[in-house]
């Protein structure tokens, strides 16, 4: 037994708790500096929009500008948008740490188990925002225009960075509770349903039959509503009411599923 | 005594199954206790108990003076763990890891500094510290982790098999490093391992886990010297198997034996003297026609102490 160094009295580094705040800062620094080091994430999350943009607007343009008034480049430049930001996270990145103990090892700290969470969402957020530049940039280059100014841009964007971040509590949920990668993958079938059971294609007035009623419970909807009236009317107020709403709804589901998810896994059972 | 890590009846149940059954430890500060077992003893669930990822069933445990249910978090602050496999972000440098541990330490960046100089010595990670994680070595990965789990200066080090899996080189600098980290931060540590040469050459007592409960304890030479006999082995003809129960009563009926067993085809048997009754238990064999392989004559080891309180090697408890 190390009886002489027991009695040491060198002085010791004290190990002490962070605080939140600074919990926070350390997960979110590691999960922004992980983007980069993870390229096959976002390369899709880049590519898909883009395709999306130029199939719809090569398909549909020309029957969809039959209804009056509507430039049909700027009504799907905010769809492209929710492709860009809907399902991004570091969930794949989470089942990783918990599948390979790494979890585990930062639950041994003293680390805040919120900021567990909400450091990975600040990141999300983030990468978010960063998405939707390259995708305005390219409504820019076919030649949209915000009739909202540059502060409607800085707007639109910063909605679709909330509701991409919205939308991340869903796969932080399962990504807690199964601690499965392939549980995790598949929660992009949740995006289907929101993003295409929607004004994705024409506009509510143009839809009939179960989609036009599906439409209308479909949070996306009025998301897109508000993200349009930023292009095409100006400032509508209604509009991005109904936007803001939308993304708190959603991510009130989707936030008290990840946080009990979360609660789950850091619970001693 | 202040004690380290001391458990109060502590036991863990999955089910029906007892995964940890009433285990009483009182490890004083400063000591390497090593905690022997075959695989599925349940070392690693009271390891997880101890270090506040799991919650006891049944009694209780303080580490550094905390209550592992109650005081989690000041338990945390004390303690540093290794888990079996080493829990590592490939994507991350061995420096950005240990600076994000520090700083969940609420660490400075100064002090963080000054632990990364004295632990980039210690676990000789060296120029390696800048590179991406999943570039290094198993032993590297393993020398990482243990300097990820000592960032902040724990008072208590759980270390758990730490060294599974590690080719012999890599397992005597871990052990070097064990070594050094009790010696010079005057860390208690609390070390698991299957290995019985590993319990042997690290720790200063040695406690001996079987099914779940604490079966033995002591010093390594404690533990041996309670068998306070020679060991001689019979190794039978691989053929022979028949002839165990035979061999264990001839032998058993020699005066000087003071205890036989059988383990597979080997037969051991506890001598007063080793050297003088090694001649008469080759005869005894010779004498009822036991077809025997090979005699050897040694110390006892751990092992031959697990058998005496186990009633079976640690490779057949961990393989039945």
């Amino acid at each position: 037994m190390n009886q002489a160094a027991v009695s040491s009295s060198q002085p010791r580094i004290h190990a002490r708790r962070a605080g939140f705040f600074a919990d926070v800062v350390t997960v979110a620094i590691r999960a922004l500096r992980s983007i980069p080091r993870d390229p096959e994430a976002i390369y899709p999350a880049l590519l898909i929009p883009v395709f999306f943009y130029a199939i719809n607007i090569g398909a549909l343009q020309d029957v969809a500008e039959r209804i009056p008034g509507i430039d049909y480049k700027a009504f799907q430049l905010p769809v492209a948008i929710i492709f860009a930001v809907t399902g991004i996270s570091r969930a794949v990145t989470l089942v990783t740490d918990i599948q390979t103990g790494y979890f585990d090892r930062l639950s041994l700290t003293p680390i805040n188990r919120l900021a567990m969470l909400l450091g990975l969402t600040v990141a999300d957020f983030a990468l978010v925002v960063a998405l939707t530049l390259p995708v305005i940039a390219i409504g820019f280059i076919v030649g949209v225009r915000f009739e909202s100014g540059l502060l409607g841009l800085l707007l639109f964007a910063l909605l679709s960075g909330c509701w991409g971040l919205a939308f991340t509590g869903f796969g932080y949920a399962i990504a807690f509770k199964t601690g499965n990668p392939a549980a995790v993958n598949s929660s992009f079938l949740l995006f289907f349903p929101f993003v295409f059971l929607t004004t994705v294609f024409v506009p509510r007035e143009a839809m009939t039959g179960w989609l036009a009623v599906i439409a209308i419970f479909n949070p996306v909807t009025y998301l897109l509503d508000g993200l349009r009236s930023l292009i095409s009317v100006g400032w509508d107020a209604q509009a991005l009411l109904g936007s803001v709403a939308a993304i708190v709804g959603v991510g009130l589901v989707s936030g008290t599923l990840a946080l009990a998810a979360l609660r789950g896994r850091t619970r001693r059972r | 005594m202040d004690y380290a890590v001391q458990t109060r009846g502590i036991g863990r149940s999955f089910g029906d199954v007892k995964a940890v059954d009433a285990i009483d430890l009182a490890i004083p500060r400063g000591e390497i206790y090593g905690f022997l077992g075959p695989n599925g003893a349940g070392k690693t669930t009271l390891v997880r108990m101890l270090i506040t990822l799991l919650m006891p069933s049944a009694g209780g445990a303080t580490v550094a003076g905390y209550d592992v249910v109650s005081d989690a978090t000041e338990v945390r602050l004390r303690i540093g763990a290794a888990l079996q496999d080493a829990a590592l972000d490939m994507k991350q440098t061995g420096r950005e890891l240990l600076r994000l541990q520090g700083r969940l330490y609420g660490l400075s960046r100064r002090d963080v500094d000054t632990r990364l100089s004295e632990l980039a010595g210690l676990v000789d990670i060296g120029d390696a510290l800048d590179r991406f994680i999943g570039t290094y070595s198993g032993g590297m990965k393993r020398r990482l982790d243990l300097a990820a789990s000592l960032i902040h200066n724990p008072e208590v080090l759980f270390l758990d098999e730490p060294t599974t899996g590690l080719d012999p080189i890599s397992r005597a600098r871990v052990w070097e490093e064990v070594r050094r980290v009790n010696r010079q931060m005057a860390v208690t540590i609390f070390l698991t391992t299957q290995y019985l040469e590993e319990a042997d050459a690290l720790a200063d007592r040695v406690g001996i886990i079987n099914r779940g409960r604490l079966i033995a304890q002591g010093t390594p030479a404690e533990l041996k010297r309670s068998l306070s006999n020679d060991v001689v082995i019979v190794h039978l003809d691989a053929g022979a198997n028949g002839q165990v129960a035979e061999a264990k009563a001839a032998l058993a009926a020699l005066d000087g034996v003071a205890d036989v067993d059988a383990s597979g085809s080997e037969v051991i048997v506890q001598v007063a003297n080793g050297a003088a009754e090694i001649s008469n238990i080759a005869l005894a064999l010779n004498e009822h026609g036991i077809h025997v392989n090979e005699l050897t004559l040694r110390t006892p080891t751990l092992d031959d102490v697990f058998l005496s309180v186990a009633g079976a090697r640690m490779e057949q408890e961990a393989g039945s």
